[in-house]
């Protein structure tokens, strides 16, 4: 789980080019993709990296496997949303603050709450956030005063000082006001890690006896690291608030506490960064991938599934090891085994794709016939031809990914290995 | 009285099929410290393939089928999927097994359908078992009980009276020493796991009919098998049996119940307004608190009691 970092001292060139090239990023996606759709998804991934690298203090850096962060995620949506109609009522606050707004009241929940969740760590963790997030989750429909009910409560961001003529209405200003809010949060969290508290954090997760022993109190650590992650989930759920105008209890689902754990974990927890991929990751997701598929849970149970099992640093940890294979020349040797996997893969996936969507045309719309259209081809769900060819596409895919697989999996070994001499070698100059 | 027999008999049949599921839970997890989050996963896959049996074979075959068929799956995702993140550590043990609860819900709802399934008690459990104080209690539920019962029996005499059982016992606490004896750990694993699905399973043949086999029926009483383990305390077996029984009547009760505190502060004389503080609070039924009864239990236990009303250890 050990990560190497790399610093230039006394001046860390790397760190600033990063960040201005993330800013950047920031700055100019939205003139890049300029469709309203791209804008919404800009917004969402925005307000998703936040909530995904605040769960991530808990997940990657504390250790602690949380089933109940829309809690936070979601109380800061609702008190986001209840202060905007006090803005629209005559508060004097400027809507820019609202989200912080809801990152305070997710604090405080969490002070209330964060004492008897971080009592233990681990598995009884897992359990209590799951039990208070079906708690919470039951109570949002047993107080329709506050929750708003089934048909939730709404706002209308356009209202208060409209501060330098930016009134929000626009999506565009929306997005840049999400923009600087990641980018400030993304800092903040950032900043975090490098603190002693960050770093105590880390101690508890590794090892929390010795922590103990060294003369820290764990649930202390973990309290505060709770706090501080629930107040960075209520600033994005207040974003969510602003961006969305409406806060249904959805919000503070199970579902959406597993989606946060699953795309946190994809993105990859050991790394800074890895949220922040989990986080676009989530978006693209929820947004194109159930537009293009009916079946896009099967296919992402089964990326997870595999990911867990072959990755568990996420997409972040594959970077990482793929970086230090090129720091150390030895990339170009990949390729063709990279090449090989990738076409393999793609046709595994299509044979799986084609029979998925099939049966999935047969379930759901067997009204409207056996046809049924696949990457601008004509499949027949009912017909032995569409079947047999798929299954044997997938099989031949799979039998081809297979070599290719071992073959590769040698050639890692080697350059592992090598790499291994190499910073050996290093290390006695 | 007949509210209170009545109640307390379908909160105990409910509870004793909380304890099926759980057992299987909790057997997994004191062996192998695996929370297996897909268990409701494996109970509703227990409920569909007796569904499906039913239609061929009958509800008898069912009962003997299903749960095989559920141990089997279950078995073959510990070899080929669970075993391999054994090394990385409990908190990816845990995650695997959440993937797989998304990829169950979805292979169910691709071959059964989005909607729920006519499964339903055999002709031969339905009717009254018998009339009490005029109201009829279910043969089926009677039936449940039996199962439950006989299940739970059956447990202990193959943990404590067979070879088997003591193998499985010492693999718990001393691996490596039963290994050094000539036993297959990972095989023992490997059954544990099985016959924990199995167990699920054959809660979802008999729990499938009593209740609506539909997708969301994992979702739905996932959360409060884990409350059920955690209270009785992790690991043990005997009080995941107390919980159970607790929780089932505790809730079945609460549901059944139409008063709230504004209705008994009005018995003693105080009269509440919806000006009053904190209103929305005093007029909630306890019917109405009833599915949030288990998960406050869960806290407060977790506060006061960390072990479990019957574990011996924490965390």
């Amino acid at each position: 789980m050990s990560s190497k970092i790399y610093e230039f001292k006394p001046f860390n060139v790397g760190r600033v080019v990063i960040w201005t090239l993330f800013a950047l990023v920031l700055l100019v996606a939205p003139l890049v993709f300029t469709s309203s759709l791209s804008q919404t998804m800009l917004s969402q991934m925005g307000i998703a990296i936040i909530v995904c690298l605040s769960y991530n203090i808990l997940l990657g850096q504390g250790g602690m496997l949380s089933f109940g962060h829309a809690v936070y995620s979601g109380m800061g949506s609702f008190l986001a949303i209840h202060t905007l109609n006090q803005v629209s009522g005559g508060w004097p606050l400027p809507v820019s603050l609202v989200p912080i707004a809801g990152g305070l009241s997710s604090m405080l929940v969490a002070i209330l709450l964060g004492w008897v969740t971080t009592k233990k760590a681990a598995t009884p963790f897992a359990m209590i956030t799951l039990g208070i997030g079906e708690l919470v989750w039951a109570m949002s429909l047993m107080f329709p005063e506050f929750f708003g009910g089934e048909g939730g409560v709404s706002g209308n961001r356009v209202a208060g000082a409209k501060t330098f003529g930016i009134t929000y209405g626009p999506q565009i200003e929306l997005y840049y006001l999400i923009a600087v809010y990641t980018f400030v949060c993304t800092g903040l969290m950032f900043a975090f890690t490098r603190t002693p508290l960050g770093r105590m954090l880390n101690a508890v997760r590794d090892n929390p006896e010795r922590v103990e022993f060294v003369g820290y109190d764990t649930q202390k650590v973990r309290y505060f690291a709770f706090i501080i992650a629930a107040f960075f989930a209520g600033v994005s759920g207040g974003l969510a608030a602003l961006n969305f105008e409406i806060v249904t209890s959805e919000v503070v689902s199970g579902y959406r506490s597993g989606a946060y754990l699953l795309f946190t974990f994809l993105g990859g927890a050991t790394f800074f960064f890895g949220p922040i991929l989990g986080g676009i990751l989530m978006v693209l997701a929820f947004v194109l991938l159930s537009e293009f598929t009916k079946a896009w849970l099967l296919y992402l149970g089964l990326v997870f599934l595999f990911m867990v099992m072959y990755a568990p640093g996420g997409v972040a940890s594959l970077l990482m090891m793929n970086l230090r294979v090129a720091k150390f020349g030895h990339l170009r040797e990949l390729w063709v085994s990279y090449l090989a996997l990738g076409l393999t893969a793609l046709v595994v996936l299509l044979g799986a794709a084609a029979m998925i969507e099939m049966l999935y045309h047969l379930q759901l719309n067997a009204a409207l016939g056996p046809e049924l259209s696949f990457l601008g081809g004509t499949l027949n769900s009912k017909g032995l031809n569409s079947w047999f060819g798929s299954a044997f596409i997938m099989l031949t895919g799979l039998g081809l990914f297979e070599l290719c697989r071992r073959q590769f999996a040698r050639e890692w070994g080697q350059i592992q290995e090598s790499i291994e001499k190499e910073i050996k070698r290093m290390e006695t100059l | 009285m007949e509210f209170y027999t009545i109640s307390l008999l379908n909160g105990i049949s409910y509870g004793m099929l909380l304890f099926m599921l759980s057992s299987g839970l909790t057997l997994i997890f004191s062996m192998m410290g695996v929370l297996n989050f897909a268990h409701a996963s494996f109970y509703m896959l227990g409920a569909y393939f007796a569904y499906t049996v039913t239609s061929v074979l009958g509800f008898w075959a069912a009962l003997l089928v299903a749960p095989v068929l559920v141990g089997l799956v279950g078995a073959g995702f510990e070899k080929y999927f669970l075993r391999r993140v054994h090394k990385f550590g409990h908190v990816p043990e845990l995650l695997i097994t959440f993937g797989l609860s998304y990829i169950i819900l979805e292979l169910v709802q691709l071959v059964w359908g989005r909607s729920s399934v006519d499964y339903r008690v055999p002709v031969a459990l339905d009717g009254p078992l018998f009339t009490l104080y005029g109201t009829q209690f279910p043969m089926y539920r009677g039936f449940m009980m039996a199962v439950a019962l006989s299940m739970l029996i059956s447990i202990w005499l193959l943990l404590t009276r067979t070879r088997i059982g003591l193998v499985i016992q010492a693999a718990l606490t001393h691996p490596e020493m039963v290994e050094a004896l000539g036993h297959n750990v990972p095989r023992v694993f490997m059954l544990v796991f099985g016959g924990g699905c199995a167990l699920a399973g054959l809660a979802g043949v008999i729990g499938g009919n009593a209740y609506v086999t539909e997708p969301s029926m994992a979702f739905s009483v996932g959360g409060v098998i884990f409350v059920v383990v955690v209270v009785g305390g992790m690991g043990s077996l005997a009080g995941a049996f107390l919980a159970s029984i607790l929780i089932g009547v505790l809730q079945t009760f609460a549901v059944a119940i139409d008063a709230s505190l504004m209705s008994a502060l009005q018995t003693a004389g105080v009269m509440l307004t919806p000006e009053t503080f904190g209103y929305a609070l005093w007029k909630l039924k306890l019917s109405q608190v009833a599915p949030i009864l288990p998960y406050l239990f869960l806290v407060l236990i977790l506060i006061f009691r960390p072990k479990g009303l019957l574990g011996k250890r924490e965390g």
